[in-house]
């Protein structure tokens, strides 16, 4: 043996026996980005036993300011974000078996990494509420904890979900934010990224050597530009018949019916896109949280035009959405996220 | 008014009423909170008609998506 888990082992919470604990653990990353990469690195770092991490996008410049396990060479090559984290955490850690996933994280591929091996805490680096809702199913269906991480500008959000226990991002939400603000509208720090990572791996370590008394169990917020700080007990929100972890769940989020449909408009170089559920969106609202934001926007009683950097968005009534500028069904869907959330 | 707002007292101006008020004011409106007054949560529906008085204690956290 080395010494290279004895400053965390001296750490009494935690000791020999946590880490022995710990390295026989698995947790699932949902996204590589800037929360993906942080979460990843500090929990290979810590000798956790095994690490999943999926995502379908690939490395660019915009992304080294603040997504900590790429290059230069990984932006040029522009490899898929999977891959490149995977190499890297290679290098900082060979003892932690690792499976790097590149694909999309949907509801058929994180219910067969949910269950395939089994993983015991599963952390959210995602950009977009409908992969968290989805996330939130399985962790209710499969009884698999979930830690939520956000961030935008200088502020940050966490909290801990444990099925059975505290009350589910169904809850909380009732339905799925639209329109909010996301890094590539307002951009971002990289310290708000690392205090929601702090957060994150964090209470994953309770969790992973079995100190559940130690958790926070609010819902914590901070802007770091702005210095402030907040957190909230929520316990009192958990519903007694929420669809996803009440009395008779149906698991809404895993449904067909609420899953996204895309198809590529033939000859058009555009992607259709059909979000989950039903929505209505207020397109005057909509209208106004694009122009505020600086895009360039058109927009008629049906639809609203976004002009985006090198893409043009249309978004109808019923959150149908063109995304013109690309055949890739991946990456419209990707922007689609981005902007829409 | 004087509220503690996320643990600092601050003076919000006499306009302020309710916690709709209140979310308006800090250009929250738009997004998806928890507002806690007084250790207690409220639901959204309460937002227009719940009122503040001098000296409450409100935490707000609101949602984002980034990651």
């Amino acid at each position: 043996m080395n010494e290279r888990y004895s400053r965390q082992e001296l750490f009494r919470p935690i000791g020999k026996e946590g880490q022995a604990t710990i390295s026989a653990k698995h947790v699932l990353i949902v996204g590589a980005g800037a929360l993906g990469t942080g979460n990843a690195e500090a929990l290979v770092r810590a000798g956790i036993g095994k690490l999943t991490i999926i995502d379908r996008d690939y490395v660019e410049w915009s992304n080294l300011q603040r997504q900590q396990l790429y290059s230069e060479e990984d932006a040029k090559a522009r490899l898929p974000k999977a891959v490149a984290a995977k190499q890297r955490l290679v290098q900082v850690n060979s003892e932690v078996e690792m499976e790097a996933v590149v694909g999309d994280a949907n509801v058929e591929e994180l219910e067969r990494l949910a269950t395939e091996a089994r993983p015991d805490v599963i952390i959210d680096a995602t950009d977009n509420f409908e992969t968290r809702m989805i996330i939130n199913d399985i962790s209710c269906k499969y009884g698999i904890p979930w830690i939520y991480g956000a961030c935008v500008g200088s502020y940050g959000i966490s909290y801990a979900f444990l099925p059975g226990k505290t009350p589910c991002l169904h809850c909380l939400l009732e339905t799925v934010p639209i329109g909010g603000l996301t890094c590539d509208t307002a951009g971002i720090i990289s310290p708000a990224v690392q205090m929601v990572v702090a957060y994150q791996v964090t209470e994953a370590l309770k969790l992973l050597v079995g100190d559940e008394a130690s958790l926070r169990g609010k819902l914590v917020s901070f802007d770091l530009w702005n210095n402030q700080y907040a957190s909230i007990r929520v316990d009192q929100v958990k519903k007694d018949d929420c669809p996803s972890c009440g009395g008779n769940p149906t698991y809404p989020y895993l449904s067909y019916e609420m899953q996204t449909k895309t198809a590529v408009l033939c000859g058009r170089n555009s992607v259709q896109i059909r979000p989950a559920g039903k929505r209505e969106y207020d397109l005057a609202k909509l209208a106004e949280l694009f122009s505020d934001q600086g895009f360039s926007v058109d927009s008629n009683p049906y639809l609203v035009s976004v002009s985006l950097p090198s893409h043009r968005l249309v978004i109808f009534r019923d959150g149908r959405a063109l995304v013109h500028g690309t055949k890739d069904i991946q990456e419209a869907k990707a922007i689609y996220h981005r902007y829409l959330g | 008014m004087k509220l503690i707002i996320n643990g600092e007292a601050i003076d919000v101006p006499e306009r302020i009423r309710t916690v709709a008020d209140l979310l308006e004011h800090f250009q929250l409106n738009k997004k998806i909170a928890i507002v806690e007054v007084n250790a207690c949560i409220l639901q959204k529906e309460q937002y227009a008609t719940a009122t503040l008085n001098s000296g409450d204690r409100v935490e707000i956290v609101h949602f984002v998506g980034g990651g």
